[in-house]
């Protein structure tokens, strides 16, 4: 699982650039734009990896369409009260582990540092994505994106994506 | 007996003092008369141990405390401290054994609590050991009664815990059953830190006021508007209660049209509407019901989205609410994948409880200075009892005289 295959760099530059757009997207605050990251027919689940390693289904958030994602991000704007805050990912470690024509699939570890409005800041989540990406010609989607977060505890409530 | 040097202002039914949220010496009263006290605590799922000689760690308020399945597939808990030097028996979440091993010296245990063996108890090479009259059976674990209650395992310290069905009453105990119409099946955790006193997060479950006020996402959909067809029950003791609410019957109210309630702006629609996707598998309409028993457990049902979850109080200013999710050992794919999506309403990032995690740390944070000051409980009256409405907090003054009588206050 964790073995990288035999990649050209362009490639390893291609991902990780792709992981980077991925989470200044976020930090930058510009949430309309984060489901554009995915396929229209996705993946995506935050999830404690105590849950994933024991098989068990449920975790913070699940969405298996683009339009859950566009929905969790006007419930963020519209409805849910939440304080102000921010958060910076650090990521790395990307390592590509499949590939199969158009379709790779790759890990890399994150961290989310998050700062709410009054400087309180704390290491919010930690831990790894396991994706499956679409190179679409140049123009590269998640088809899944699986964030297994290590620190078991949110503290407080878990708003925005990771 | 400790005692309390606290002032309960009159009148006692509607008022509650902000020092109950901001004292270390509340606390550690409440862990002796309330958690320890003749209360009934819930411990997990039955479904958590399915196989004999499963174990597993839990908290009976703070305390730590092991429940086990035996050999003949009875329930066994008692406190998770060893005899010798007090660390942890069981480290981490469980397991399965006839015997449960503390690492500190390997003094081992059985699933009822007494102490089995000694590790060197007859020295090395017939030197040291523990003196010749000590007994094993001097040393058994501090025992849980424990009782299980439609798939739900509860346990007390009292040696003679009043019984489950009578503690729980009646219809709250109907409405246990209701849900948990079959053998259980867990479908995940988590775990949330909430940065307050747990009885603000008691409270919060206990007020049905709030809920289509706080949460938006609730009322946008017709989820759960205070019109909606619904109300509250609380038991003879007052400390549980259940609120619950049929969406199908909600109606356009005069009461919430014409004013600026952040709750009432409409026009808000799901881009994938197959997240609230649901069915009745309880046959009878009710899409949300919550379930309260004194002092911290909440059995939720919120369409088709099961959890217990578990109030632990960490310190007096800090809380860890466990969540368990779970459905049926029958669900079919379909039900199945309904749970999974409608997960996404509860939980830390729920779309319909985010806002309780925070909203208990904003009044812990405004409790500088409160002492002397006082909470006010007057909504849908000044009594405690079940009502049709649920624009009242009876169940929250049930919950302070079911406290101050066994905190004697």
């Amino acid at each position: 699982m964790s073995e990288a295959v035999a990649i050209d760099s362009t490639l390893q530059f291609e991902i990780e650039r792709l992981q980077a757009r991925y989470v200044t997207c976020i930090d930058d605050d510009r949430l309309e734009e984060w489901p554009g990251f995915f396929t229209e027919r996705c993946r995506y689940q935050i999830i404690s990896s105590e849950n994933y390693e024991r098989k068990l289904p449920v975790g913070v958030f699940f969405a298996d369409s683009r339009a859950m994602l566009s929905d969790r991000v006007a419930a963020l704007r519209q409805a849910n009260i939440y304080e102000a805050q921010r958060y910076r990912h650090l990521v790395c470690a990307t390592l590509i582990t499949s590939r199969s024509g158009e379709i790779i699939t790759a890990q890399s570890n994150y961290q989310v540092v998050r700062v709410l409005q009054d400087g309180s800041t704390m290491i919010f989540s930690i831990g790894r994505y396991l994706d499956r990406i679409n190179l679409n010609r140049g123009q590269p989607l998640f088809e899944e994106k699986l964030v297994i977060f290590d620190n078991r505890r949110v503290d407080t409530l878990l708003a925005l994506p990771i | 007996m400790a005692t309390l040097d606290l002032h309960w202002p009159e009148p006692r039914i509607t008022r509650v003092p902000y020092a109950l949220y901001t004292r270390q010496d509340v606390f550690e009263v409440e862990r002796e008369r309330l958690f320890m006290g003749p209360t009934w605590n819930f411990l997990c799922m039955e479904a958590e141990l399915p196989k004999p000689c499963d174990y597993r760690a839990s908290w009976v308020g703070d305390v730590p405390v092991i429940v086990t399945r035996d050999e003949n597939g009875e329930l066994h808990g008692f406190e998770n401290r060893c005899a010798h030097r007090g660390a942890l028996i069981c480290v981490g979440p469980g397991g399965n054994g006839t015997r449960i091993a503390c690492v500190y010296h390997g003094w081992t245990y059985d699933l009822k609590g007494n102490l089995a063996s000694v590790t060197f108890r007859h020295g090395v090479n017939r030197q040291g050991g523990m003196p010749a009259d000590f007994k094993l059976e001097d040393h058994r674990r501090r025992p849980l009664v424990v009782a299980n209650f439609a798939g739900l395992l509860f346990g007390s310290f009292a040696p003679n815990p009043p019984p489950l069905a009578d503690y729980l009453g009646e219809e709250i105990a109907a409405r246990i059953r209701r849900v948990m119409r079959g053998p259980a099946r867990v479908l995940g955790y988590n775990s949330q830190i909430l940065n307050n006193n747990w009885k603000l997060y008691i409270e919060n479950v206990k007020d049905p006021y709030h809920a289509s006020l706080l949460h938006l996402f609730f009322n946008t959909f017709r989820l759960n508007r205070l019109s909606a067809q619904g109300g509250i029950i609380i038991d003879s003791s007052g400390g549980n209660h259940v609120s619950y609410s049929k969406a199908a019957s909600d109606r356009a109210s005069a009461d919430y049209s014409g004013t600026d309630l952040r709750a009432q702006r409409e026009g808000y629609r799901l881009a994938d509407p197959s997240l609230i996707a649901s069915r009745d598998e309880f046959g009878d309409g009710i899409t949300l019901q919550i379930l309260s028993v004194f002092p911290n457990f909440v059995l939720q049902q919120i369409q088709n989205c099961l959890c217990t979850r578990q109030v632990v109080p960490r310190a007096h200013d800090q809380t860890e609410l466990l969540w368990t999710y779970f459905g049926f050992a029958d669900d079919d794919e379909e039900l199945g994948r309904m749970r999974l999506k409608q997960s996404n309403l509860v939980g830390p990032g729920g779309y319909v409880s985010m806002e309780d995690g925070a909203v208990g740390n904003f009044v812990q944070r405004a409790l500088a200075g409160a002492d002397g000051d006082n909470e006010l409980l007057e909504m849908g009256g000044r009594e405690i009892s079940s009502q049709a409405t649920r624009a009242t907090e009876s169940p929250i003054r049930g919950f302070w005289k079911v406290y101050r009588e066994l905190m004697g206050l």
